[in-house]
Formats: C-alpha cells, structure tokens, sequence
C-alpha cells in the first residue's frame, strides 16, 4: 500500500449538519483504472472534489505518495495541481464561454509552464488538439459554437496537457448521446494508456464502467459500501444494494426484473436497511463496517457471509 | 379503428434569420388504443420538437405541414383555447424534469386537486380525495402526508410519480412522455417503468414514450420508431427489432449500449460522425456520412419508408436502400 | 465582436448612437465654429430668439451671452460628469463586488454591511458637506457624484460574481492552479462584461440627470460655468419671455438621457443574448 499514487482514509464532509461522506477509505494505485459508481446523492461527485480539495473535508486523511495533502499549505497545493485533474459532467458549463478554446487549453501553460513563448504555447495547444482529435484550427472557436462531445474533448485537452498522474472523470459522457459516449471513453482509455494516468471513473451507468475500470468503488448515502475488482463485482457482488443496482440496469435481452424491495432511506444502523429484504437485527442499529471478502474484494454489510445474489 | 393518435406527412420547420431549419421532415405515424409506442432519436432527432407539435406546443413562428389529429380532432393550427379543453386532461402529458413541471410554491395536493378542479369542474374536497386515490394509484408511499409536501421536499422519483398521477387523473385516453426517466437515478428509473407498465394495462392507456435511451423504451413500447435527423428511418414491434434492426443506423446504435452481460469490449463501439444539422438540404440518405454499409446510391437518392410485410400492426417500416438481413 | 454587428441590426439603437455622437462632435467641435464664448455679454443682442443674427444661433440669454456655446458648454459638462463619475463609479464598484462576490463568507458580510452604510447616507448632504469643505471644484464634483454612484454597481457586481462562482468553469480553472487573483481577472471579470456594460450605460444618463438637479438647485457648476442644469434654472425662469432659454438645453438633455438609455436598452439585448448561448 505504500506505493500507492493516492490513498484516502476515513474521509468526512460535512455541508453544515449534513454529513455528505463518511469513513471513506479506499487507495489508488499509479496507472490504474477505478470506476466510482453511485446514485445521485451518494456523495460521489463530493468525493471528487474533496480528493482535489476543492471542498475541505471535515477529518480523514488524504495521502499522495505518501505526502500528507491535507498538510499542503495554498502555495504548495496549487502547484501540485497540475498532477491530479478533473473533467466534468457538462461539457460547455466546465469552459469560460469567454475564452477560446485555445487559451482555455494554454491556461495550464500559462499558469505552470510560464517559461513557455507564446508561440511554442501554441504548438502544444495544437499538438493536444489533435491528440484529442480535434483539429488544431479549433484553437480560435468558442464553447458556445462547438457541441458537447467536441467541448468535451476541450476539457480533456486541457486536463491532459500537463499529463498529470490522476485524472477524475466525473460522469464525462452521461450528457452526450450513445452512439458518441465511445468516442470520449476510447479516447480516455488511449490517453490513459498512452501516459500511465491513473484514472478514477465517478458513473452511475454500471454497465459502462463493467467496459472501463479495473476496479470498482460502490458508494451509497456517503459510504462506501462495496470494493472489488472488476470481475468480482459483476458476477457476485454482494451488497444487496450494488446487486439492486445490477438488477435496475435496462437489458436489452431480458425485462425488468422487480427492484428492491420498496422503503425508505434509514438514518441509523445500515443506511439500506429500508430497502433490503434481508435486513435484520443488527442492521437496524449497527452501521457495517467494510469487511473482506477476499483479499481484494471488501463489502459493507453484516449478512455477506449469509446471502448470495444470483 | 380509429387511432387515438394519428399523425400525417408531418413537417416542422423554423426560420431564423436566413436559414430554415426542418427539424422534422414527413413523419407519419399512428397510435392505437392502448398500444404503446416508443420513439427513439438522439440530439437532433426531431423527437422532441414531434413532442411539442403532438401537444400543440410549437412556438407560434414554427411552420407546419401535413396533420395531426388525436381523437380525430386536428391540433395544428389551433388556438390555445380549444387546445387547453384536451390536454391536461385527454390528451396528457408528462416531461422530463420533474422539479421545474410542478409549480414550487403549491402543495402537491392543491396542483393536483386543481386539474380536477379546472377540467372535470369537481369541488375541491372531492378534487382532493381524487387526487388521494390517484396517489395510492401510482404507488407512492406515504399519499396522505404528501399531498400537504411541497415539491422540493419530494425526491425526484417521487415527484416523477405525482407528475403520472396528475396526467391520470382525468383519464386522458393518450398519454406522451418525454425522456420521463432521464433525470432519475436507475433504481428509480426502473420502478417507473414498471409503474407505466401496471398503470397502462389497468387502465388501458395507449401511450408515446420519447427517449433516447433503447432500454428505457423497450421495456415499455410495443413498437417502436426510430428517428434521425427529423425523419423516422425504422419501425418495428419491439420484439422485432430487438431480433434483428434493419436499418444500419439502428443496429449501430444497438450495439452502442453497453451491457452487462456478454464479453467485454476493448473499445467501446460508436458512431462517427455526428447528426447532421437540421438546417442542412444534402441530398440522399442522412446516415449516409456514418454508415458502414454505404454504397454509391445512398449519397445521391434518399430512401424513403418503405413497409415490408402485410401491414398492421406488426408491419415492419425501414428507410434504407440495402436494409440489413434479418 | 459580433456583439457590434448584431447591435447594428437594432435600428433604435443605431440611431441613438448616431444622435449620440452627433452631440459629442457638436459640444467638442462646435464652438470653433462659433464665433462667440460663453462669458461675452453682447448687449445689442439681449435676449434675442435663435436666428442668424451675430452667430447667435440658438439665441441669448437675458444677460446677451450667446446660448450656442453655452449649450454646447453644459454638454460638454454633462458628459464629461457622466464619463469620468461613471469612470469612478465602475472602476470602484467592480472591484469591491467582485471581491465581496468572491472571497464570501465574513469578508463578503462586512463588504456589504459597509456598502449598506454608506448607501443610508443622504447623497446630498454628502455633496454639500464637500462642497462646504473643499469649495466649488467642478472635478470635486465629479468623484461626489462618483463615489456614490459605485454602490449599486458594487451590488451588481457581487450577485453576478456570487452565482459565476459556483459555474463549473470556476471550479476548473482553481482545479488547474489558478490563483485567487488570476481567476477574479481572467474568468470571473470577463464573464461580468454583459451587467456591467448595460448598467454602466444605464447609469450614465442617471448621473447627469443628478448633475443637473444639484446644479439646478445651485449645488453644482457655478458661474460663470453653466452645465445643463444650470442653463435648465435659467430657462425655466424666463419661460414665458424667452422660451429658447428653456428648450434649447432642455432637448439637448432629454435627447442625451434618451439615447443613453436606448443604446443600454440595445447593448442588453446583444450581450444577454450572447450569454444565454454561451451558458
């Protein structure tokens, strides 16, 4: 675990009374794929951010290769940005509609790469253009003319540019259309490959991270209730929740099956008592810890051993 | 049989500035009682703009051609006033985001008692407990408590199934949603559709869902129309299409969706390209730029729609020069 | 910008941007065309109507100084108060908005508390207190008028900034290591351009409007100056003798206020319609 890029323990944001993630621990290693799945609510965009420190989380520890982010005064946390990067869910809202696409991208240079002439700035604005796909004559457009995949793209390049070590996707396709979303998430994966980026993919669509990650993180109501590799998850997880979400997924092959059971939301013991058919005693007051499975399969529930999900 | 529904040769353009813009280019199709219709398009489809236009919802510098008639009675060029006597109350609706549907100031219980009051002219006491009963109708938890709620203090799911009910309570014969479940989270989004799959066969409403999620609507539609760039290029049962898509575009789009059984991908299919735009005036196919199976014909003469079948309801519709074998 | 060219489709406002600059060129190059200043007393010409007589074009006023350059006097004052007090009033607003609008929590509550404070204080006794203090200085009544002009825009300014702060592209430049100071610059002023541009133009016509009633009252420019205002006292004094005194300076004011406004009215139409695409 020492090698790890990033290692979060125990996390807690709060937003006044409400605790938007609690005991989030979980660790990143250099290169690798992590998909981040969770409804709306679940805290997984909050996560994001409190990764970056765009939000100041309440306690926890944040670790990045073995460094103490927390202790970062501004300075320092600033020029350490260039090494962990976001994208966003909607793709002309993340760009200054004041700015052209090429100094949207340049922005990294200019802040971080200063030494650069503007002209050799420009040559590595074009070049990452192209990289994304994009051709280097769109440096002189702006947001507002250019579609949602191709501003996505812009945010790519622009989070890419100074090949940083970690790159947060928060839901990067969930606004564009079907027949497009392969197109960023191809160009994800080549970039990510090409550059040894490690990647954490934050969906609510299952079924695109089942393509995407290698591992794959579970969060419900600000736990993380479910950690395992890729294959485990999908074909046995076993949290009733990560297996309802599974369920709920539309298959083109089958119906619907019947979703779980009907409640609501508890504020003791296990968040998903209200929901699970399985629920029991100690679910009603006791709140699960995350235990092992396997060695690389953790799960948040106190009746893992006893249920199996088909 | 009379259609509920029915819509004919219709043709939707905008005039701005000096361009025209069609969004939807002579679509003609018909809805039964109690059949289910799914229309599937992307962003630049012309779905939603079909939508508005089926509701009589244009914008007044939209210009129109070809018909509409829902219960043999035309929509297009109608006042207002003659519109608002069907919908809302025959002819419902519901959209896609069902925070900015419900008006934030009003209790779920006066906006759905005063669609009782307004269209069926019943007192509020007897509009209230109607609106009760339509609650319990759709399944949602709680319906005495809720009808004293305010919008924001229901999830969206929630607010998604008071939308249902209002659009029920009058016992509209003909209800069109748009991407009803788009906003809601998986979860949610399933027991919504199990709801319009319960309420459509208890009370027998024929229904046009609008998506451009396949899933959404094949677990809803008994037949389903595919459109791009303003016109309809397949139509086909569910069953049918799911066996085997006709039109390249529609097998393309199917393979798009990712699933999670079967063998993982290594790059994720799609599309190039993208939509034309709809101010554009090429001549042939519009797929044609996209299209892997594309021949010299489909650049220069459009395919129109064309049936293969007997007709009815289970006729198969593609507008394609070299339609894929089934 | 395209803004100027779709600003040029709206026939109002490119024609009060004519009418505008019309006035601007009349009240800088005029008088040297006109052979008379603004302090001469002619006395064969007292009070004589606007004609040809003696390059009296607009007429005299009651004491024979010629009305033309006095008019075109006031105008120049009337502009010169609205652009430099609207200078002021911008410059400073901005910045404090942006500031208050940005930075939030306490420094954003005392920044407005003070503005609240000051925006309670009577305009003009403020002015009058200066006068008192530092006499009748035309530019000392200017940064007055400037200096209080600042607070709406500074209220503008800050409710803009407040909901541009939570735009995602903010949050993308602080994630990219953009400093406090480089993001207020660069991605949040920019994105004010459209409100400050319209309000400005809208607050110009209001500051000369208020230059001219403290000058009407006696507050303002001083003889043997004359602004508007002061030529408007003058006037409404001799209306039944010698109307022209009256509505010379006072279609020349309305013709300025009313092109002002116009051309706000226009420039709000093209950059909304700019920020509604581009949002």
């Amino acid at each position: 675990m020492s090698d790890a890029l990033l290692e979060v323990r125990k996390l807690e944001v709060r937003f006044g009374g409400f605790t938007a993630l609690e005991d989030v621990t979980f660790h990143l290693q250099p290169g690798e794929s992590v998909g981040l799945v969770g409804e709306s609510g679940s805290g997984k965009s909050t996560l994001a951010r409190a990764i970056l420190r765009l939000i100041p989380p309440a306690s926890g520890e944040l670790v990045w290769s073995g460094d103490n982010m927390l202790a970062w005064p501004a300075r320092e946390l600033r020029r350490r940005r260039r090494d962990m990067q976001i994208i966003f869910q909607d793709p002309h809202a993340s760009l200054n509609p004041r700015l052209s696409v090429g100094d949207t991208i340049a922005e990294p240079l200019k802040i971080f790469s200063g030494e650069l002439s503007a002209s050799e700035r420009q040559a590595r604005v074009s070049e990452m253009l192209e990289r994304v796909g994009l051709s280097a004559a769109m440096a002189e457009r702006y947001p507002h003319e250019l579609s949602g995949g191709q501003c996505q793209r812009i945010g790519i390049a622009r989070a890419m540019i100074l090949r940083p070590r970690l790159l947060i996707c928060d839901e990067p396709v969930s606004s564009l259309d079907a027949s497009i979303q392969g197109q960023i998430v191809n160009l994800l994966a080549d970039l990510q490959r090409e550059w040894g980026t490690a990647v954490l993919f934050i969906s609510h669509n299952l079924a695109l991270v089942r393509h995407l990650c290698q591992r794959v993180l579970v969060i419900y109501r600000g736990r993380l209730i479910e950690i395992a590799s890729r294959d485990a998850l999908f074909a046995a997880p076993r949290h009733p929740y990560t297996h309802a979400l599974l369920a709920a997924v539309p298959d083109l092959t089958r119906g619907f099956e019947a979703p779980a059971v009907w409640g609501q939301d508890a504020s003791w013991g296990c968040a998903y008592h209200g929901r699970c058919r399985h629920a029991q005693g100690l679910c009603l007051t006791t709140v699960p810890p995350l235990q092992p499975v396997d060695p690389h399969h953790e799960v948040a529930c106190h009746r893992w051993h006893e249920v199996v999900y088909s | 049989m009379t259609a509920v529904l029915a819509v004919d040769g219709l043709h939707v353009g905008f005039r701005s500035g000096n361009e025209t813009i069609d969004a939807v280019r002579n679509v003609s199709l018909s809805v039964a009682a109690a059949e289910c219709v799914g229309i599937v398009g992307e962003s630049g489809s012309g779905k939603t703009v079909m939508f508005l236009a089926a509701m009589g919802l244009l914008p007044k510098h939209a210009h129109t051609d070809g018909r509409i008639r829902f219960e043999g009675i035309d929509i297009l060029g109608r006042t207002s006033r003659e519109l608002n006597q069907v919908r809302g109350s025959r002819l419902a609706m519901i959209f896609q985001d069902p925070m900015t549907s419900l008006t934030p100031h009003l209790t779920i219980g006066t906006q759905l008692a005063e669609v009782l009051v307004c269209h069926a002219r019943l007192p509020w006491r007897d509009a209230r407990l109607a609106a009760l009963d339509m609650l319990e109708r759709v399944r949602l938890p709680q319906p005495a408590r809720r009808l004293k709620q305010y919008p924001h203090e229901l999830s969206g799911g929630m607010r998604q199934r008071v939308l249902i009910a209002m659009s029920l309570l009058c016992k509209p014969s003909l209800l069109i949603a748009d991407e009803p479940t788009t906003a809601l989270d998986v979860t949610v989004q399933a027991e919504i559709i199990l709801l319009l799959r319960t309420l459509r066969a208890e009370l027998k409403l024929a229904t046009i869902l609008i998506s451009h999620d396949l899933g959404v609507v094949a677990g809803l539609a008994d037949r389903i129309a595919v459109m791009y760039a303003g016109r309809i290029v397949e139509s086909a049962t569910t069953a049918g299409l799911l066996r085997g898509a006709l039109h390249p575009y529609t097998a393309a789009l199917l393979d798009c969706v990712p699933h999670l059984k079967g063998p993982r991908w290594d790059r994720m299919p799609f599309i190039p390209g993208s939509a034309p735009s709809a101010s554009s005036r090429e001549p042939g196919c519009a797929f044609a730029p996209r299209c892997a199976a594309v021949r010299e014909r489909c650049r220069s003469e459009r395919p129109l729609l064309g049936a293969l079948g007997a007709g009815g309801p289970t006729e198969r519709q593609v507008a394609c020069h070299f339609p894929l074998a089934t | 910008m395209n803004a100027g060219r779709r600003l040029s489709a709206n026939p109002a406002a490119l024609g009060a941007l004519v009418v505008l600059g019309a006035l601007v060129l009349l009240a800088v190059f005029g008088p040297l065309a006109s052979p008379n200043d603004i302090e001469t007393l002619d006395w064969n010409h007292v009070a004589t109507p606007p004609g040809l007589a003696a390059g009296h074009w607009f007429g005299t006023d009651r004491l024979g100084r010629d009305l033309f350059a006095r008019a075109l006097e006031g105008t120049r004052t009337s502009l010169a108060v609205g652009l430099l007090a609207s200078l002021i009033s911008v410059s400073v607003g901005v910045g404090f908005g942006a500031l208050a609008g940005y930075s939030g929590g306490r420094t954003d509550q005392l920044m407005m508390r003070l503005i609240e404070v000051l925006s309670g204080l009577p305009l003009i006794f403020f002015v009058i207190f200066l006068t008192v203090i530092f006499g009748h200085n035309r530019y000392l009544l200017f940064l007055a008028i400037g200096a209080v002009g600042w607070l709406t825009m500074a209220r503008i300014v800050r409710g803009q900034t407040l909901s541009i702060r939570r735009r995602e592209y903010i949050e993308a430049a602080v994630a990219s290591g953009a400093t406090t100071a480089r993001i207020l610059v660069k991605h949040v002023a920019p994105n004010l351009l459209g409100p400050v541009v319209v309000y400005a133009t809208l607050t110009v016509p209001q500051i000369i409007l208020f230059e001219s009633f403290l000058s009407f009252l006696g507050l303002g420019i001083q003889e043997p100056h004359a602004s508007l205002g002061t030529l408007i006292a003058e006037g409404a004094a001799e209306m039944d003798a010698a109307s022209w005194i009256l509505w010379v300076p006072g279609t020349i004011l309305a013709a300025l206020l009313l092109s002002l406004h116009i051309l706000g009215d226009g420039l709000r139409d093209v950059l909304d319609v700019r920020e509604r695409e581009s949002s």
